[in-house]
């Protein structure tokens, strides 16, 4: 299936490369090169190119791509999948997927993509199962490694891969044994003009951190699971009983893991937390152009907004911004064309508001269109939807174990069109 | 690690490292062999230091040496060749991981010259002890066949073993081989084929969409189409609406009952659309959108509306196929429509898409939305965007009457735009909307003709003087000027603005020769020296055709017509149509072209294979045990499945004992026991015994009658365990028990699993609760011995029946209460006349929902009546089910023994509720 793969930086470098059937030259990699030249963006890059003996499936993670090299056919979506279940791994492993820690810790990611395929086909991609043949490294152990000539490879061999939880590592112990369950929901919402929502919706995930002793086998229930259109679990969750009894019932992974996803049921109209009012208008005469957005609290069950931020790509003739705000900081990056209102905690009492002057290259013609403007915020204690956990209850261990649940409402994909 | 990129070492420093007796020096210098292979830089010339450390002690340092081996093996065969001894030493290890890492870098060590070895290693793996090693062994199938094709005979042998395997751990990776070595074979998969759809939520999710690919293929050889009987599309030609109507015939013949195999499939599949994995969601969603009825595609909808806020390249390739589904069942994305819509922030490619998707999805019903929604994106500073944009609401345009004008209107709008490729896009656009009623339009095309000065874009050129050329009736005053403009530019254009100009030109000689022939000439002669040939050639063909000379041919007369003929209107159609012959969610499908070794989605059949080829004998294992100690071929019989064994029938004179708690007589004696055994020693003891038995039959309702079930159930009397070797199982073979009919025949099967031999097999102690009798096995003729029992109400009988002489075994029967029965004919009176009379105490009614009619219940029938009569004792029972709308029914059993009433209810009930 997958032939090979090559790791690319932003200006164009191949810094690592893997064969798992014969070797590739490198050169098959200058279709890709074309292509990217071509899209200017490079997120416009197609994923799947045809060149006339290759096919090439690539993902872009953070400023990398990651490019594989495919011989015959294969679902694309398999190869998308499993490239970003690679780029999780390393972000697990180090904390980052950049350039720079993946040049640091060479060997390990190779020993890692050497276990997670064979052949081409994927082999071992839990997290778990990997950690026990390869330890994640950490500052202390490269020191003691270094001194001692130790291994970051594990000397037992992984139990996870033969067993049929091969998401669970055995024999995990700890003396604190606690289960944090995070609900973050996101608000995606175009608003139009005049603040009418387009289209809105809630998108929710479970965040777990689950740190307990033994085979622990736990029940989250919800007060209203109804709520919940849409789901997809984490394979550990028996979709028997979801189907029959709305309680998720699983063997939880040994660390952090998430355990669903959900969709709103779209019935129900979605709250949205702030509106904005905002004039954004270019001369017709003389190269200026004003601006003018205030924003303020609207369904916000009675939470203080946190983080929120306003992002606004500026049409290319802009040239700079003068601006004053009444709250938060502004920067406009000249390059990118990309104005950020950094605003802060949302104060009812006396609304930020950001106003003042556009300047515009002389002799272009003023831009058709007003940018729209992407909101980020952020509410604790809150979830959106009024979703509730009722109760976690542990089978299969004797001990007690420390539970705990967080909300958070987002902003998703919050768009504002002027 | 913290010098690892201090300095590259020379070849010699790292040779002399590895030769070293530390390991952390070894380790140290593998890792810098490794990094380097990483970034691509050539180590080959190390491979003889590095190869002798491949027994190493220290595991970091022999896994690197493994992944050196891997990569170098091809290029230093001869050296490689050192190494093997080693894995096949870890071949034999009694951990199974090495076992398997063994298998693993063997496998993958490219040498021609091992494959000997590797095939060894892979059939002994496969029949390993553990899951894990012969999932390993799966891997090493396509790795050897691209090695050596030669192989594949063997390596077929090797996975049709390993497709047996009843592991999850096996299931995706033998499936994965089978699909790299010989996707052909599918009759390999006919006796997997129930196990694979149960194992299949439990596989790992990679071996999860290989599989539920393969077996998209599969069905579509092997099920009838389900949507036979259902008109596919909302716009067909005349001709497939023909066929369809043929088939219709056909199907209406014979109605379309769905193969339970085939919704095994759909069903195990469908939980996995919450999978969290995208490839897993597509997988199933192209399953269904290939096998389902049209009316349950549906649920594939919501599950691929939710990756789309998934990663970019996840969208790219859902909204592809999402595409290619709108254009066949629009009506299942509708209620998503808002889900496309496009945020300024989306990469262009994505925008592009899900503009495809809303076109696609445009109906009268919600194109006034769309073609808001299409207004906002009209803005957008994504140039390639709007051009898009446009096009798609010209496809609007066309497909939906009702807004054609106002689409028009917002287009001819557009034209004075400022951005030039907006205009120009436009322009195409408007054009191929006026070909469809150009009359009502003669003042666009005039303002049209008005951009000619403006807009240089060559195809919105080239699409506006074919506008006008081509209507040049309803302008007759613009259209000439048009041309002086155009002759006076003539040599600054492009080709394929001068091609439309020379059209102009003799469009407009045709129709007003009198103001337009010396523009005409002129630009003949002009395009007569240009350097484009097609311009030349197309020039001297024109001027032949429209000039009238003496020469001219016959066709000069036609030129008018041939100019000026009514032109079809262009389709705009979405370049997804048609796409579906590919697979959905393959490269194929999403390049448009067949990639390398893709396998076709077959066709459905005409007429469904025979769908008991994927029946499994359960008998199977249980006889290849037995084989060993088959010696005696003087046997009359062998062994088969107890459905084929005829029962040899004997009977007890005894009558049943009657009614209610009578008489507690026993009738059967003690221990008549005959041995089965004469001079040859057959191991193997088949005996039966015959029980009369049961069941209702439906007795009349309109014509038909159902017959009973011919599935007979077998239970375990004795396990092969606690038997020392010898198995019983017993089954109500449903025949009557001949001589004496007022008994149950209970047919028994012995086999005899050990090598040592049977004799003297008889009853002893027979333990019969109150008023039961037991006819015992007698011999006759051969080695047939049988037993004949009654059972008098459904109780529990106890039987302790030792058939060893040696060896003793308490065993006991229960039978279910409706074994106790036979099938009686009534007429529908009788019955109600019958019914009648069993009233009141004897009557027991409850009342239950059924979700669909079961099988055996005719579903045009409302009223269904059973009759039969104890066996014993003949005694009436009477079973009636009326089936009321929704499933509401209600279950009436009329029997005079209260006892075996409440008892048939409980399990009658139990059958339907499952």
């Amino acid at each position: 299936m997958i032939h090979s793969l090559f790791l690319i930086n932003q200006s164009g470098d191949i810094f690592l490369e893997k064969h798992w059937k014969s070797v590739i030259g490198r050169s098959v990699c200058d279709y890709f090169f074309e292509a990217k030249e071509k899209a200017v963006d490079p997120e416009n890059v197609a994923p799947v190119l045809q060149t006339p003996h290759h096919y090439l499936i690539s993902i872009l993670r953070g400023k990398l791509f990651f490019l594989s090299v495919i011989q015959t056919e294969v679902p694309p979506l398999f190869v998308i999948e499993f490239l970003h279940r690679v780029a999780d791994t390393f972000q697990d492993y180090f904390g980052d997927c950049s350039e720079g820690v993946i040049k640091d810790n060479l060997v390990t990611v190779y020993e890692l993509l050497e276990e997670m395929l064979d052949n081409g086909f994927p082999l071992a991609t839990e997290s778990n199962v990997l950690k026990e043949m390869i330890r994640p490294p950490t500052i202390l152990r490269s020191v003691v490694n270094t001194l001692t000539g130790g291994s970051n490879v594990g000397d037992t061999l992984p139990t996870g891969q033969l067993s049929n939880i091969p998401w669970r590592r055995a024999g995990v112990k700890y003396t604190n044994n606690e289960a944090y369950f995070d609900v973050i929901e996101e608000i995606d919402a175009i608003l139009d003009k005049s603040g009418t929502t387009v289209c809105a919706e809630i998108q929710g995930v479970i965040e777990a951190c689950v740190r307990l002793t033994g085979m622990p086998d736990l029940t989250l229930s919800f007060m209203n699971p109804r709520l919940l259109d849409d789901v997809s679990f984490h394979p550990c969750v028996r979709f028997k009983r979801w189907e029959s009894e709305r309680v998720l019932s699983f063997i939880p992974p040994d660390g952090n893991f998430t355990l669903m996803t959900y969709h709103v049921s779209s019935q129900n109209l979605v709250a949205i937390p702030v509106y904005v009012k905002q004039n954004i208008s270019f001369f017709e005469t003389g190269p200026c152009g004003r601006l003018d957005i205030t924003i303020g609290p609207k369904q916000t069950m009675g939470k203080t907004v946190e983080g929120l931020m306003v992002t606004i790509h500026m049409p290319k003739a802009v040239l700079s911004a003068n601006l004053t705000a009444t709250q938060g900081n502004y920067s406009y990056d000249l390059a990118t064309k990309v104005l950020v209102w950094d605003i802060g905690k949302l104060n009812p009492q006396k609304l930020p508001n950001l106003r003042g002057s556009l300047s515009m290259q002389a002799g272009v013609p003023r831009p058709e269109e007003n940018p729209s403007l992407n909101i980020e915020l952020k509410i604790q204690q809150l979830a959106i939807s009024g979703l509730k956990v009722s109760r976690l209850d542990m089978y299969g261990e004797k001990y007690k174990p420390f539970k705990g649940v967080k909300y958070v409402t987002k902003a998703g994909k919050f768009q504002v069109r002027t | 690690m913290f010098f690892l990129s201090i300095l590259p070492l020379r070849h010699d420093d790292l040779k002399e490292m590895l030769d070293s007796n530390k390991d952390s020096l070894k380790l140290e210098a593998m890792k810098r062999i490794v990094a380097m292979i990483a970034r691509g830089k050539n180590a080959s010339d190390l491979f003889p230091a590095v190869v002798k450390n491949v027994a190493c002690k220290n595991i970091e340092v022999k896994k690197l040496v493994y992944v050196y081996l891997v990569r170098y093996a091809e290029e230093q065969q001869d050296l490689a060749l050192l190494s093997i001894s080693t894995f096949q030493r870890g071949l034999k290890d009694p951990n199974q991981l090495i076992r398997a890492s063994a298998l693993r870098v063997l496998s993958s060590i490219r040498v021609t010259i091992i494959v000997p070895i590797m095939m060894l290693a892979i059939k002994e793996a496969a029949s390993d002890m553990s899951p894990y090693v012969r999932k390993t062994a799966a891997h090493a199938i396509p790795k050897l066949y691209s090695l050596d094709p030669e192989q594949k005979d063997q390596l077929i042998e090797v996975i049709e073993k390993l497709l047996a395997d009843k592991t999850t751990l096996v299931a995706g990776s033998v499936v994965m081989a089978f699909e790299e070595v010989c996707p052909e074979r599918i009759d390999l998969i006919h006796k997997n084929y129930r196990k694979l759809c149960n194992l299949l939520i439990d596989v790992e999710e990679w071996g999860q969409v290989v599989i539920i690919n393969m077996l998209t293929r599969y069905a579509r050889t092997q099920f009838l189409n389900p949507n036979i009987n259902v008109n596919d599309d909302e716009d067909e030609d005349e001709e497939e609406k023909e066929k369809k109507a043929e088939a219709m015939a056909m199907a209406k013949r014979k109605p379309y009952v769905m193969d339970p195999d085939h919704r095994l499939l759909l069903r195990n599949t469908k939980p996995l659309l919450q999978s969290r994995n995208a490839a897993v969601v597509m997988a199933v969603a192209q399953l269904y959108f290939h096998l389902a009825p049209k009316a349950e595609v549906g649920v594939i909808a919501k599950a691929l509306v939710r990756l789309l806020r998934s990663h970019s390249e996840v969208q790219y390739v859902v909204l592809q196929n999402v595409a290619t589904m709108t254009i066949k069942r629009r009506g299942m994305f509708e209620p998503y429509l808002k889900s496309f819509y496009i945020r300024s922030t989306d990469p262009t490619q994505i925008k592009v898409l899900k503009l495809e998707v809303l076109t696609n999805l445009a109906n009268e019903t919600n194109i006034s939305t769309i073609l808001r929604e299409f207004q906002t994106y009209i803005k957008s500073m994504d140039k390639d965007f709007v051009a898009a944009t446009i096009q798609a609401i010209g496809r609007c345009a066309t497909n939906i009457g009702e807004v054609r004008d106002t689409c028009l209107n917002g287009l001819v709008q557009l034209l004075s735009n400022r951005d030039e490729l907006v205009v120009a896009e436009s322009v195409v656009v408007i054009k191929k909307l006026l070909q469809m009623q150009p009359e009502k339009h003669s003042d666009i095309i005039k303002h049209m003709a008005k951009l000619t000065d403006n807009i240089q874009v060559p195809m919105a050129r080239a699409s506006i003087l074919w506008l006008i050329g081509e209507y040049c009736e309803h302008v007759p005053k613009i259209a000439p000027d048009v041309l002086r403009k155009m002759a006076k530019s003539f040599t600054n254009e492009e080709d394929i603005v001068k091609l439309q100009i020379i059209n102009l030109a003799a469009k407009l000689y045709l129709t007003n020769s009198k103001q337009t022939k010396l523009l005409t000439q002129y630009v003949l002669n002009l395009a007569k020296y240009d350097q484009n040939y097609d311009i030349r050639d197309r020039a001297r063909f024109i001027r032949q055709l429209i000039v009238p000379t003496e020469k001219s041919g016959a066709l000069s007369k036609y030129a008018k017509k041939l100019f000026l003929a009514l032109k079809p209107a262009p389709v705009l159609e979405s370049p997804f149509k048609d796409r579906d012959h590919f697979q959905l969610g393959s490269l194929s499908h999403l390049l448009n072209a067949k990639a390398g070794g893709y396998q076709e989605l077959p066709d459905w059949p005409e007429a469904a294979p025979d769908p008991s080829v994927r029946n499994v004998e359960v008998k199977e294992s249980v006889r290849a045990v037995g084989t060993v100690t088959y010696r005696d071929t003087g046997a009359l019989w062998v062994f088969q499945g107890p459905q084929k064994m005829e029962g040899s029938e004997e009977s007890d004179s005894a009558s049943g004992s009657e009614s209610g708690s009578g008489s507690g007589e026993e009738s059967g004696s003690g221990s008549a026991s005959e041995e089965s055994e004469e001079g040859s020693d057959s191991e193997e003891e088949e005996e039966e015994m015959e029980k009369d038995n049961k069941k209702k039959t439906k007795i009349e309702f309109k014509k038909q009658t159902i017959a009973p079930s011919s599935t007979v159930k077998s239970y375990e009397l004795l396990h092969r365990i606690t038997g020392e070797g010898l198995s019983v199982e017993y089954c109500f073979s449903r025949q009557p028990f001949s001589s004496d009919a007022n008994m149950v025949a209970v047919q028994m099967q012995f086999t005899n699993n050990s090598t040592s031999e049977t004799k003297s097999l008889h009853m002893e102690d027979v333990k019969l609760q109150s008023g039961m009798r037991v006819k015992e096995f007698a011999e006759i003729g051969e080695r047939w011995v049988q037993l004949g029992l009654t059972f008098r109400y459904g109780v529990k009988l106890m039987c302790s029946t030792p058939y060893y002489t040696t060896l003793k075994f308490f065993v006991s029967i229960q039978p279910p209460v409706g074994e106790l029965m036979q099938p009686v004919f009534l007429t529908e009176n009788e019955f109600k006349k019958e019914q009648g009379q069993l009233m009141g105490m004897n009557e027991i009614t409850e009342k239950l929902t059924l979700d669909i009619n079961p099988p055996v219940l005719l579903p045009d029938c409302m009223v269904h009546r059973f009759a039969g009569r104890t066996v014993t004792s003949g005694s009436l029972v009477l079973v009636t089910v009326v089936t009321k709308d929704e499933g509401a029914t209600q279950l009436t059993v009329n029997c005079e023994k209260m006892v075996i009433g409440t008892m048939l209810v409980k399990d009658i009930l139990l059958a339907l509720t499952q």
